[in-house]
């Protein structure tokens, strides 16, 4: 990967973290409201991800949806207008945290039923095979996602149909409070795509460059073979499931040592490492990224509410 | 007028619009080698091939969750369910997914999507399998609910289902596929969302749609030849409810009946009834009464299901009813 590209994911993982530090913030001084789910710490996985994707591939994802809209091309701007429900967001501010969505950036949500997504990006797929195109729609759950029966209806018809969808298992231990081995029958989540009789792979996801590398292949072999692809990617969430979360289910020195495999950390060792770049380039990456979100901030709290016409906005098309 | 039955209807309708644009594609069990349970789609696999005439494996969220997501990318899919009573393994996505996503997304993409559903009772299938809860889907905004009950608006409603931008359930009626009646030669469309008298009358307003507008019409004749002219006005579309020609009748004949197969509480004779008590009450000569399903799970015996189900002696009993 080219020098630049890969100053540019840098900066796309810590343009996530930050917005969301920053999220927090607002959504404790009561700008933000409803759930808000934190993807720090998972960064790795969706920045490797969506770079390895060509434009026209769709990206479907879950509510913890933030760093997707990022990665997909969505302005810090109006993820945080979206956050804070004004008329600037990509959704003019009525689908909120978990509802993330830019068609114009081939990003089709941000949906929070758990799974509930998955027969419908077994529908997008529907949609370019009808179409005859070979894009394919990279669509992203939790492993808590698998063990509802969506995931199996739409597995099952992704195979059977030849549809080309990279189903993107980001495994972060937990579903809400749950750890996998106590809500799933299988703890290696890859094996549920055996029984589809679909080809499958396990990345470590707080590697951004072993992510990329792995979604490339993996989108390469659904193009090229018109097949769908389980990718399991390891992560760990640092911050709790939603912002009202005691963590009663883990105890901090788990946290702790995940913490110490930090994605973006991981990947500025690397890159002074490899000389990519140097500590003040890195440096400057992270002054703009504060200067960006700072300006973002004052333009979402600048940005007016919806009117009252937004109401009966939107209902029907026609 | 050529005299066709409501299967040749639907079937027609489907069969035009899939000629006319081919973005239009059928999914669902069995539509396709099979010719379609109720054979709507009979010779239709042959016609347009696999690839258009989808058969599914049977799993609701995925014919249904596909179909959504097939919209959202620009086709239009009609999407078949066998029966409105496996609707509900799909209830996530006729409910809180369909009518939710181009309000919830800001308006960013449409859901050309049409979800057929053979509904009702009366063929002694049991209590699972015999079900009209479409007073559950007319609930939801963002869904459009319609439910003809002549072949004519069938056939034209359902070329405007397939061409509306919105997401619509489609319901049939089981026992109705062989009723015949008059519809246009060539192309026409019917607008959704529109109510329809379908008798004039001067005497009491039946207020109904589907299979109720079977049975109402019926009663209308025996009426008739004991000097009660009834005006029937078939709402046709559930959601949006179009009051106008309902309330218009009403405001004439001073007292109605509401008729309809599903159950009474809280069902579309409810917000019937509610309607005309709030938009012209100054009008009620008489209390408005509701014709329905008892409230039971309808049993498979033959003689209990249609004691259960509405029958053509409630309705003219209730005509009477009102004009006491």
């Amino acid at each position: 990967m080219k020098k630049e590209q890969q100053l540019d994911l840098y900066y796309q993982m810590v343009l996530i973290r930050r917005l969301e530090e920053r999220g927090a913030e607002l959504y404790q001084q009561g700008k933000i409201g409803g759930f808000m789910h934190l993807y720090i710490g998972q960064e790795a996985v969706s920045t490797g991800l969506i770079a390895a994707r060509e434009a026209r591939d769709r990206v479907i994802t879950a509510y913890r949806d933030h760093g997707v809209a990022l990665n997909c091309g969505v302005s810090a701007n109006e993820v945080i207008a979206e956050l804070l429900g004004k008329t600037t967001g990509m959704s003019k501010g009525k689908g909120g945290s978990m509802h993330m969505a830019d068609t114009s950036k081939n990003l089709w949500g941000g949906h929070a039923i758990v799974g509930g997504h998955l027969p419908i990006a077994a529908g997008l797929a529907i949609g370019d095979q009808y179409a005859g195109n070979d894009n394919v729609t990279i669509c992203m759950f939790g492993e808590g996602a698998t063990n509802i029966g969506y995931f199996h209806e739409a597995l099952n018809i992704a195979k059977t149909w030849n549809l080309r969808v990279l189903w993107v298992c980001e495994n972060n231990q937990y579903g809400m409070g749950t750890t996998v081995e106590r809500a799933s029958a299988v703890t290696d989540i890859r094996q549920k795509a055996e029984g589809y009789g679909m080809k499958n792979g396990q990345v470590d996801g707080m590697d951004v460059m072993k992510v990329y590398d792995a979604a490339q292949d993996a989108l390469e072999f659904v193009r090229k073979n018109s097949q769908p692809f389980l990718l399991e990617i390891d992560t760990y969430r640092f911050r709790g499931h939603s912002m009202g979360d005691p963590e009663r289910y883990r105890k901090q020195e788990e946290v702790k040592k995940w913490q110490e495999n930090d994605p973006i950390g991981i990947f500025n060792k690397q890159l002074l490492e490899k000389k990519v770049a140097t500590k003040k380039v890195l440096d400057e990456i992270e002054a703009r990224v504060e200067e960006e979100i700072a300006k973002a901030v004052e333009f979402a709290e600048a940005s007016p509410e919806p009117a009252m016409e937004e109401l009966y906005t939107d209902i029907y098309a026609d | 007028m050529p005299k066709i039955t409501m299967r040749e209807a639907i079937s027609q309708a489907l069969m035009e619009e899939m000629d006319r644009d081919p973005t239009v594609f059928i999914m669902g069990e069995e539509v396709g080698v099979w010719g379609g349970t109720y054979a709507v789609t009979k010779g239709f696999y042959d016609k347009y091939g696999a690839m258009r005439v989808k058969d599914t494996p049977i799993a609701e969220n995925a014919i249904i969750g596909g179909a959504i997501g097939a919209a959202m990318v620009g086709q239009r899919p009609v999407a078949e369910l066998m029966t409105i009573n496996f609707g509900f393994s799909a209830m996530d996505y006729i409910v809180n997914q369909a009518p939710k996503l181009h309000y919830m997304f800001g308006g960013q993409f449409t859901l050309p999507l049409v979800i057929r559903a053979v509904g009702g009772g009366g063929r002694q299938l049991g209590a699972t399998h015999s079900q009209t809860p479409d007073a559950v889907f007319a609930h939801f905004p963002g869904l459009k609910v319609v439910s003809p009950g002549t072949p004519e608006d069938a056939k034209g409603l359902l070329k405007s289902a397939i061409r509306s931008n919105d997401p619509i359930l489609f319901i049939e009626h089981a026992t109705m596929y062989q009723v015949r009646g008059e519809v246009p030669e060539g192309e026409y469309t019917i607008p959704i969302g529109k109510s329809k008298v379908q008798r004039a009358g001067k005497d009491v307003t039946i207020v109904t749609y589907c299979k109720g507008l079977e049975l109402s019409m019926k009663a209308t004749e025996e009426l008739s030849k004991e000097g009660i002219e009834v005006e029937v006005v078939d709402l046709r579309t559930l959601r949006p409810l179009d009051m106008e020609p309902v309330l218009e009748s009403f405001k004439k004949t001073n007292r109605a009946v509401v008729v309809e197969e599903g159950w009474k509480s809280y069902g579309v004779g409810s917000e019937i009834v509610s309607r005309i008590y709030e938009e012209a009450f100054d009008y009620v000569d008489a209390p408005i009464i509701r014709v329905a399903q008892k409230e039971v799970p309808l049993p498979y015996n033959r003689t209990l299901e249609q004691a259960a189900l509405p029958q053509v002696a409630d309705i003219t009993a209730a005509v009477k009813e009102v004009l006491k």
